[in-house]
């Protein structure tokens, strides 16, 4: 079972590790790491031929259909897609039909990831029963469960009240409280960025309120209760503001943004294109420099793929009737890179991103290329440019907002407990 | 007029908005409208320039006076009409459209006319039809044939768009005639002020190439026509707008406010009309200054225009029309 990797760029932003070496796997786990590291003799030995090695991605935000919709997406393809992005854990969200509100519906989870998922599966669950927004889940049987953090996923927690008991309730257990910050009220019928582009294609509108007002309610409650506290997504220049200066008061406070988000801008919208209706919206260029600023500088924890397949005939709809999301977790790394190559935000920051932070935040092993840590990596090329085919992706779902967009970094294998899930 | 000519002033399969279409082919519609007016003026009002093609009017939202201007345009350039009502449920909206676009294919029509609630429905739909496509309204987007008609009524009354002040009045945030209007106007070189409460004007119209205000008195000033939008039950009483009597009172067009206008300002309505609530009949029957029943009248006119003008870019064009 041991296994030599040779001639590797060994990346790992948790150990402040950047060098030409060797990575040497023992029995699933680490064994050593760097360039002092010696291949034993005997070993079966991996040349990387100068590729990099990095520890396996932790995509903290990834919708299934499974179980209800698994016409959408399965356990088992999401993970085969994630492998193929080299995301080694993938977050699950409760949005599933049953919501996993419930101990037994973790465990199921659990069971049918163990079973028939190619990476390691962990789900968050819901935050309220149903996600209702209206009554706490069992964050203590919940949390035993297997449970990672609580969120209504997709749908935001708009009592303000109910929010504020999960927060106090949350403290017992240490718990995560993750909210999709979007007023459903100020959102109303909006579809997209409220601007001049929506108003010329008539479409209603979504102002960036709708994310800050829910923003803004919740610091103050987390405040009162000092829990912690992380915003799924954010999509605006205010909302980097809002957790700078948050982070700054020594607030509990994380945040995450989609690798969508800090590629694509509102007009990506344009002539009604479905595949990038997403929530929160695609806003100004402005606002996506300032995210990307908020990456390069800390404020923004986690960049997630926000994978939310759905399929055609839920896309092949007018823009108000379609659902909302892309599918992303396969290009996940891809897309970061490339905003390394195009936008010089520095590599060991991105990487953290999708790695050693989410890791930490939710209180999981992994992320990390640490002696003695399980053997989750991948083996990638940073550098080459490829175009992003969504009939060649292998979710189940072809919505890529990103399809026929030019990305940079191609994961050539990708290793769970050191074995090999994915392979070029 | 031979279709090779036609081709040429009006190159566009679909006809799904005033958006991109050119200052050569907006006035190349006007004239031919220009001409169909004259006709539908005469005991004989056909011609044979559809005979043979097959137009379906395809409603997914109820319209008695376009859908039956649509038709009577159809039937006197000769050509076989049907209309379609979908009744359509929120559920099963979007369903509904690609399936019937899909059936309404294999009956091969050459011309749909489509009216749908959601903004690019139409273009949607363009997308899976071998045939001409014509945008009767969707959503909040664009309604090209009422712009046009608007544009026909004005320039035959005042003899040009160049150079004039054009006001639109009313819920601006949901009106496909608005959007529309607006485009036709600033490509002809008129200058556009939008009118309404802050709650029904849209975000960013004035990088739309119009001037915005929020009172009456202001934005009719200098103004040579005065466009009123019809206002939807469904905005009223507290959602928009606090009540009928507080909008009728600040943007009904009544005498009074008219005279904020150009003195010889006509006025205009897409209809149908709530009088009282966003126009007083007064202004709406006077002969001298509303152009309501011209609009009515130019709407055929243009709608067979723009029949002929698609129909002839069909790819097996027999030039019929000799």
């Amino acid at each position: 079972m041991n296994r030599a990797f040779t001639n590797a760029r060994l990346i790992d932003p948790a150990n402040g590790l950047d060098e030409i070496g060797n990575l040497i796997v023992e029995n699933g786990k680490i064994f050593a790491v760097g360039k002092n590291a010696k291949t034993p003799s005997g070993v079966k030995t991996h040349d990387c031929k100068g590729m990099s090695i990095l520890p396996g991605l932790v995509d903290m935000q990834v919708f299934t259909g499974e179980p209800g919709e698994e016409h959408r997406e399965t356990l088992a393809t999401a993970s085969q897609a994630a492998a193929a992005g080299g995301v080694t854990t993938m977050i699950t969200m409760p949005n599933t039909n049953p919501v996993i509100d419930d101990a037994a519906l973790v465990d199921f989870i659990s069971r049918r990831a163990r079973d028939t998922a190619i990476v390691r599966v962990h789900p968050m669950a819901a935050l309220t029963k149903n996600c209702n927004g209206q009554s706490m889940t069992e964050f203590g049987l919940l949390s035993e469960a297997g449970a990672v953090a609580f969120t209504d996923g997709d749908r935001a927690v708009m009592n303000a009240l109910t929010m504020r008991r999960a927060l106090s309730y949350a403290g017992t257990f240490d718990a995560l409280i993750v909210q999709h910050a979007m007023d459903q009220d100020l959102q109303s019928a909006g579809v997209m960025h409220e601007s001049e582009l929506a108003t010329r294609l008539g479409l209603a509108g979504i102002p960036v309120a709708a994310e800050t007002a829910i923003i803004d309610r919740d610091l103050r409650l987390v405040e009162l209760t000092g829990a912690r506290y992380h915003i799924a997504q954010i999509s605006s220049a205010e909302s980097v503001e809002t957790v700078r200066a948050a982070k700054q008061k020594g607030l509990p406070v994380s945040c995450g943004v989609s690798a969508t988000h800090l590629m694509l801008n509102q007009n990506d919208v344009e002539n009604y294109r479905t595949f990038a209706k997403l929530s929160p919206p695609l806003r100004r260029e402005e606002d996506r420099l300032a995210l990307i600023a908020g990456v390069a500088d800390g404020t923004i924890d986690v960049v997630v793929s926000g994978h939310n397949p759905q399929n055609e005939e839920a896309k092949r709809q007018p823009f108000a009737q379609a659902a909302y999301g892309t599918v992303g977790v396969e290009t996940l790394l891809a897309g970061l890179l490339t905003l390394h190559h195009a936008d010089g935000v520095a590599l060991d920051t991105l990487l953290a991103c999708i790695t050693a932070r989410p890791a930490e935040l939710l209180g999981l092993e992994g992320g990390t290329l640490s002696v003695g840590a399980r053997a989750d990596f991948a083996i990638a090329d940073l550098e080459a440019p490829w175009v992003v085919n969504a009939d060649t992706l292998r979710s189940k779902s072809q919505n890529a907002a990103i399809d026929k967009r030019k990305v940079q970094g191609q994961v050539h294998a990708c290793y769970v407990d050191g074995k090999a899930v994915f392979e070029l | 007029m031979t279709s090779i000519e036609i081709k040429g002033a009006f190159a566009h399969r679909d006809l799904l908005g005033i958006d991109g279409l050119s200052v050569s082919e907006i006035t190349y519609l006007l004239d031919l409208s220009d001409n169909y007016v004259d006709q539908n003026r005469q005991i004989d009002k056909k011609t044979s320039v559809l005979r043979g093609r097959t137009q379906i009017n395809l409603f997914f939202e109820s319209s008695t006076r376009t859908q039956s201007s649509f038709e009577l345009a159809g039937k006197r350039l000769g050509a076989d009409v049907m209309n379609m009502a979908v009744k359509t449920s929120a559920v099963n909206k979007g369903e509904t459209l690609l399936d019937t676009a899909v059936t309404l294919n294999a009956m091969n029509p050459d011309l749909l006319v489509v009216r749908h609630g959601d903004s690019g429905a139409v273009a949607l739909l363009a997308q899976k039809m071998s045939c001409a496509v014509l945008n009767a309204g969707d959503g909040a987007h664009e309604h090209p044939t009422q712009a046009l008609l608007d544009a026909l009524s004005i320039r035959r009354r005042l003899g040009k768009l160049q150079g004039l002040r054009v006001a639109i009045c009313g819920d601006i945030t949901h009106s496909r005639v608005a959007r529309s209007n607006l485009l036709l106007l600033n490509a002809m070189g008129a200058q556009v002020h939008l009118i309404g409460p802050q709650t029904l004007l849209p975000v960013g119209a004035e990088k739309l190439g119009a001037r915005v205000f929020t009172t009456m008195r202001e934005g009719l000033e200098g103004c040579d026509i005065v466009m009123m939008l019809r206002i939807q039950n469904e905005r009223m009483e507290g959602a928009l707008i606090p009540s009928v009597r507080e909008y009728y009172r600040l943007y009904g067009l009544d005498r009074e406010k008219l005279a904020y206008a150009k003195p010889e300002a006509l006025v205009m309505h897409p209809g149908p009309m709530n009088r009282g609530v966003e126009i007083d009949s007064a202004v709406a029957d006077d002969p001298e200054r509303s152009l309501i029943r011209d609009q009515v009248e130019m709407g055929v006119a243009v709608r067979m225009a723009v029949l002929e003008a698609l129909a002839a870019n069909l790819p097996n064009n027999t030039g019929e029309a000799e």
